[in-house]
């Protein structure tokens, strides 16, 4: 059986950016990834950038609708994901635009953190 | 400043040329901006003493792109960039007439990026095409300077983080993607035109901006009707600004205005752009708006208005763009054309339509042009109850004032 971690926090709580404390809980991220890693249990894993950098996608009569931000709509719940890889963002909300759930729900488009090479 | 230099003269024009050119060359929008604003400090010392070069887009462009190597050298984070930003100071410094379009096209098309939000396009456009300070953008939306600095910290952070490319799109995307930016500079026009919220009725320095960026943007896109009419539309608006308030900070009615002040350069250059939008054959709602101002400016006195002309163009407005202040703009030209009772009639009907009543309902200009048209009947003390109405949804100082003015005046007659 697979099964989706999913992880939410308030931006504010946990150590911030540049911080020593973000720097010792990257440890931390490494150490966990790795176990997942060496369990067998890993499919795939990625840190997100902040949701400032987020734009929703909607498609309502036939019109593409952009929202700067991230999703807000509690009544919607999560059903799905896909990863791409896409020369930018235009070419992200296209694809988000076609997706068959955009015409009455929403795609919170949102850029994978671009990690320092190990 | 005292500026013997010529770098002022020059800012208009090079200033977004310079950093359209330095953002396709880096790809990079806040090293772009630094190292332009680097180059114009620099010109302003240097053109002083030595005069103005004969080619000042590439000596900025010279200038900027040493200091883009400079400033890279410093950093460890941009030390990676400095061979490409080496090869790229070797080549030629003249940028060819068409790779500016496309890049201050790209520039523009970035600013009013759909995934931008809307008050940070309008921020963004002023700042990175206008070339305005932050300091002076926070003034004329008269918010903090911190929060303009943060708007705009936070969109340039998207753009980063997301890639959103300033780039030159194809036809398709260009069509899709130019309401936007007409969008962005017709809002920059109606804030500095009528602030509602504000004291001050006309703020003429973000209207010169946004005549500014409609001319820029029919200069790139030359044959486009909708372009050209929003051009057209800011001009012939703009030209009756200084008519429009009295010496007492009073706003002056379209009726009542001094129509010798109107700016007749600004009425022909709106007219000329009006003629070229005209030539497509496709009528858009800014050539529209356009066609109805030429109308205004073109008639010798507020009587002798071709309002049969004004209101067959509300209809034909009303067809593209059924909003509520359309249809009462509308039923203040049938007023004119067919009589207060008409006109009265009209406004009436905006209430009663479903899609439009919503709209207007804390509209101060419904209120007040039913009490004018009221007062017109001979309905004294109705007008002066829509006179209330006008004052209770009013908050502009200037045309407060003036509504108390109106209301009184009619009172009198009551």
């Amino acid at each position: 059986m697979n099964y989706m971690l999913l992880l939410y926090a308030a931006e504010d709580a946990g150590p911030q950016p540049g911080s020593p404390e973000q720097a010792a809980q990257m440890q931390e991220w490494f150490a966990y990834s790795a176990a997942l890693e060496k369990s067998g249990a890993l499919v795939a894993g990625e840190p997100l950038q902040g949701s400032e950098t987020a734009t929703t996608v909607r498609v309502r009569n036939g019109d593409t609708v952009l929202t700067d931000g991230p999703f807000a709509e509690t009544k919607e719940v999560l059903g799905g994901f896909y990863m791409i890889d896409v020369d930018d963002l235009d070419a992200a909300l296209d694809w988000a635009a076609r997706i068959p759930l955009a015409p009455y729900g929403s795609v919170e488009v949102r850029p994978l953190m671009e990690l320092p090479p190990r | 400043m005292i500026d013997r230099s010529g770098v002022t003269d020059a800012f208009r024009t090079e200033w977004p040329r310079l950093v359209a050119t330095l953002v396709r060359e880096t790809g990079d929008l806040q090293l772009a901006e630094d190292v332009a604003q680097e180059a114009f400090f620099e010109a302003a010392k240097r053109w002083e003493r030595d005069g103005i070069p004969d080619r000042p887009g590439a000596w900025l462009l010279t200038t900027a792109r040493r200091k883009a190597i400079d400033g890279s050298r410093r950093s460890k984070r941009m030390r990676d960039r400095l061979p490409d930003l080496h090869a790229r100071s070797r080549l030629d410094a003249d940028v060819s007439p068409n790779q500016l379009i496309d890049d201050q096209l790209a520039l523009l098309l970035g600013c009013c990026h759909p995934a931008i939000a809307p008050d940070a396009q309008v921020a963004l456009t002023l700042r990175i095409v206008g070339g305005l300070s932050t300091a002076q953008i926070a003034r004329a939306f008269l918010v903090s300077e911190q929060t303009m600095t943060r708007r705009i910290s936070r969109s340039k952070a998207k753009i980063r983080g997301a890639h959103i490319a300033f780039r030159p799109v194809d036809l398709e995307t260009l069509l899709d993607r130019l309401p936007a930016v007409c969008g962005v500079i017709y809002s920059i026009f109606t804030e500095g035109h009528a602030s509602a919220a504000h004291a001050s009725l006309v703020r003429g320095d973000l209207c010169d901006e946004a005549v500014w960026l409609a001319g820029l943007l029919d200069e790139l896109v030359p044959d486009d009707p909708e372009v050209a009419g929003l051009l057209a539309l800011v001009l012939l608006v703009d030209a009756r600004r200084d008519a429009r308030i009295d010496e007492d900070g009073m706003p002056v009615i379209l009726a009542d205005q001094d129509r010798t002040r109107w700016n007749r350069a600004e009425i022909d250059r709106g007219l000329d752009a009006l003629s070229r939008a005209h030539r497509h054959g496709a009528a858009g709602p800014y050539q529209l708006q356009a066609a109805i101002n030429a109308l205004h400016t073109s008639a010798a006195s507020f009587a002798e208005t071709d309002w049969q002309g004004v209101v067959a163009l509300y209809d034909a407005l009303m067809l593209r763009r059924p909003t509520a202040i359309v249809a009462l703009n509308r039923a203040i030209a049938v007023a004119e054309a067919d009589g207060a009772a008409e006109g009265l009639h009209a406004i009436d009907a905006i209430a009663e339509a479903d899609d439009l009543r919503d709209d207007l309902a804390d509209y101060p200009y419904l209120h007040s042009s039913r009490g004018e048209l009221l007062a017109r009947l001979g309905r004294p003390l109705e007008a002066v109850a829509a006179f209330d109405c006008a004052l209770a949804a009013c908050d502009n100082d200037a045309e407060r004032a003036h509504l108390r003015l109106r209301r009184a005046s009619v009172a009198a007659c009551a």
